[in-house]
């Protein structure tokens, strides 16, 4: 089957390249509930699991670089996701190369001594460039597979195929999903270059797709992940367009002074909403999908800025001046009614709404250094995640609204870095020259 | 007499014929000495002459025509400062502010002066911001101030089509340093003549 030449298919069939089977437990088994994880906060407790180098099954010595590859992939997921920690692999008592990868062969006593409470092994068959991967993911205290999973593609496409398990796995234990097959779009500011740059969730595989002497900012994904709308000056003032990937930009947005900050509004086929100051006031307005007014959403003098949208759509936040300085406010698109969402603090923006509809992310900032806060959308439970390093802004969410991508000062120049949305975990997202500032985290399935 | 008469009109005759003939040879000399080098070193002595003529003119009158010249050279020279003065004398605002302060208004005031005074000319103002704050808030604020800026000049009797505001947020500082004291010069209004 893997030989059928899908890979000459185009990009748009990359995801459909490689095949995978389950087996297992009946799904009534597998559909049992586990209390791995703390669900108010999935990070409090990270689920220890050990991952083994894969067994290599054809001619072991030109597999042995792919099969320990393929398990870093596979811890590296697993630990990006923020819900596993995994067992250094000196700590392990058996070794699955030469005891096999089946639940018959293993002695589990071996794996939960070491702490481990799931064990996830992995055979590897290489016919040329084509690859065949099994992963069996065990649980070590009641001695049992959970599941198993083959997938057959071409070596270039393993990263996917192991994703797709790590996914299958965050799923199982969170019931959350979307997160590996997502893409972050930022901007990179490098040599007097401003670039819209395209990378995978874990900050892998950056790719440029707008560069320009231009100023250029505020990247947005459309809710298919097809297009990126932006700022950018490259006609001299600030206006709005709209990247279709794989396809040249063009000017959407023009109107009078700024065409600011766009974003798009979910369940409208292509709606977006912007700040305009064409009325010599900073408002937010309701655009068509091709980029003419369909009506003006706010009406305060003052600014009006930053809009982000409720998962359906029928909510907007957004940060205004109105009361002397600028606050998150929430409108209900079908009222009007607009409610003040942060008391605390005198300077908080860029709100970003969780996928799961139930809190918002935003900077708040004092004595010039921003950090990133969550607050429920009724206003309580406010959280601040970042503190003491560096000025932390433009929050936004992974998909699976697990994550929050942001950009952050605290080693010099602004770099991107991600953390749980409970705050832990902080790292780097990425490694590369320049500035990288403005993440927006694309939805579940991003083109390519 | 008759005869006198007729001798007369034939010398007349013979006179015009001759002077027909003298001015249309000497048009024929003149043309030939253009096209050689010889007239246009005559014009260039006759020139060479007219000045002289003209330096002696102004030595004569010296006075008054170099009183009238510096007075020029001065008015001039006030002019380009005025719109040096224009094009480089910024507004500043003060953090998250967009509204004017007492001297900003006092510089407005001269500007909308020197706009009045040249009305053939259009100008840009530009916003910008400081680095504290969010970019997306600051490309708003900095709006705010270009906007602000017009509206006190429109108030001051300029047109509105005069004048097109662009906001740079905190794109673009002057000074890129991270203290109070490059932040004030970076919370500006900039102006640009088109």
């Amino acid at each position: 089957m893997n030989k059928k030449p899908i890979c000459r298919l185009g990009l748009a069939l990359l995801a459909a390249a490689f095949l995978w089977q389950a087996w297992g437990p009946p799904l009534c088994r597998a559909q049992a509930k586990y209390d791995y994880i703390n669900i108010s906060d999935p990070f409090l407790r990270k689920i220890p699991v050990a991952v083994p180098e894969f067994r290599s099954m054809t001619e072991p010595e030109t597999e042995a670089k792919a099969s320990a590859r393929a398990a870093d992939i596979l811890t590296d997921g697993l630990t990006f996701s923020g819900y596993f920690e995994i067992i250094d692999r000196g700590a392990y008592l058996e070794d699955l190369q030469e005891k096999g990868i089946k639940g018959q062969d293993l002695n589990f006593d071996n794996w939960s001594d070491i702490g481990a409470e799931l064990l996830i092994t992995g055979g590897l068959w290489r016919y040329g460039d084509a690859v065949r991967l099994e992963l069996r993911l065990f649980d070590t205290i009641k001695g049992e597979l959970l599941f198993g999973k083959r997938y057959k593609g071409r070596i270039a496409d393993m990263r996917r195929m192991i994703h797709r398990f790590c996914s299958e796995m965050v799923e199982r234990f969170t019931g959350r999903t979307g997160l590996f097959d997502s893409r972050i779009v930022f901007i990179r500011k490098h040599g007097g270059d401003s670039s819209i740059t395209v990378c995978d969730f874990d900050g892998h595989n950056p790719e440029q797709i707008v560069s320009s002497k231009a100023i250029t900012l505020f990247p947005a994904w459309s809710p298919d992940g097809r297009r990126i709308a932006y700022t950018s000056y490259a006609r001299g003032k600030p206006e709005i367009f709209v990247k279709e990937l794989g396809a040249g930009g063009s000017p959407r947005i023009s109107y009078d002074g700024v065409n600011i900050t766009p974003t798009w509004v979910p369940g409208t086929g292509g709606k977006m909403a912007a700040t305009l100051s064409v009325s010599g006031d900073e408002e937010i307005y309701l655009l068509t999908d091709s980029g003419k007014i369909d009506k003006r959403l706010t009406d305060s003098w003052g600014i009006d800025v930053s809009p982000s949208f409720s998962p359906d759509g029928s909510e907007m936040a957004f940060v205004s001046k109105r009361s002397g300085s600028p606050q998150v406010y929430i409108q209900e698109l079908g009222s009007g009614d607009v409610r003040r969402l942060t008391y605390e603090g005198s300077y908080n923006t860029e709100p970003a709404w969780s996928p799961e509809g139930d809190r918002i992310a935003y900077s708040s900032m004092e004595n010039g250094r921003a950090d990133i806060c969550v607050i429920g959308v009724d206003g309580g439970s406010r959280q601040q995640l970042t503190r003491d390093s560096g000025s932390n802004e433009s929050p936004a969410w992974s998909p699976d609204g697990s994550l929050i991508v942001f950009s952050s000062t605290r080693s010099g120049k602004a770099k991107l870095y991600v953390m749980t949305a409970s705050g832990t975990d902080q790292r780097p997202l990425l490694d590369m020259p320049g500035e990288q500032v403005l993440p927006d985290w694309s939805p579940a399935a991003a083109a390519e | 007499m008759k005869d006198q008469r007729l001798g007369l009109y034939v010398g007349l005759v013979l006179v015009i014929v001759s002077l027909i003939f003298m001015v249309s040879c000497a048009k024929h000399r003149d043309v030939s000495e253009t096209a050689g080098g010889e007239s246009r070193e005559a014009v260039e002595k006759a020139g060479e002459k007219a000045g002289e003529a003209g330096e002696a003119g102004e030595a004569a009158i010296s006075e008054e025509e170099l009183a009238a010249r510096k007075k020029a050279e001065a008015r001039q020279a006030k002019e380009k400062a005025a719109k040096e003065k224009f094009v480089n004398e910024n507004v500043y605002f003060g953090f998250d502010d967009a509204s004017l302060t007492r001297k900003a208004r006092r510089i407005l005031s001269d500007k909308a002066e020197w706009l009045r005074d040249h009305p053939e000319q259009e100008v840009v103002i530009e916003g910008h911001c400081d680095e504290r704050g969010t970019k997306e808030y600051n490309m708003a604020l900095g709006q705010r101030r270009a906007e602000s800026i017009k509206n006190y000049l429109v108030n001051a009797g300029i047109d509105s089509s005069r004048i097109d505001t662009i906001s740079y947020g905190e794109e673009r500082p002057v000074d890129p340093r991270h203290n109070e004291m490059a932040w004030a010069k970076n919370r500006r209004g900039e102006f640009r003549l088109k």
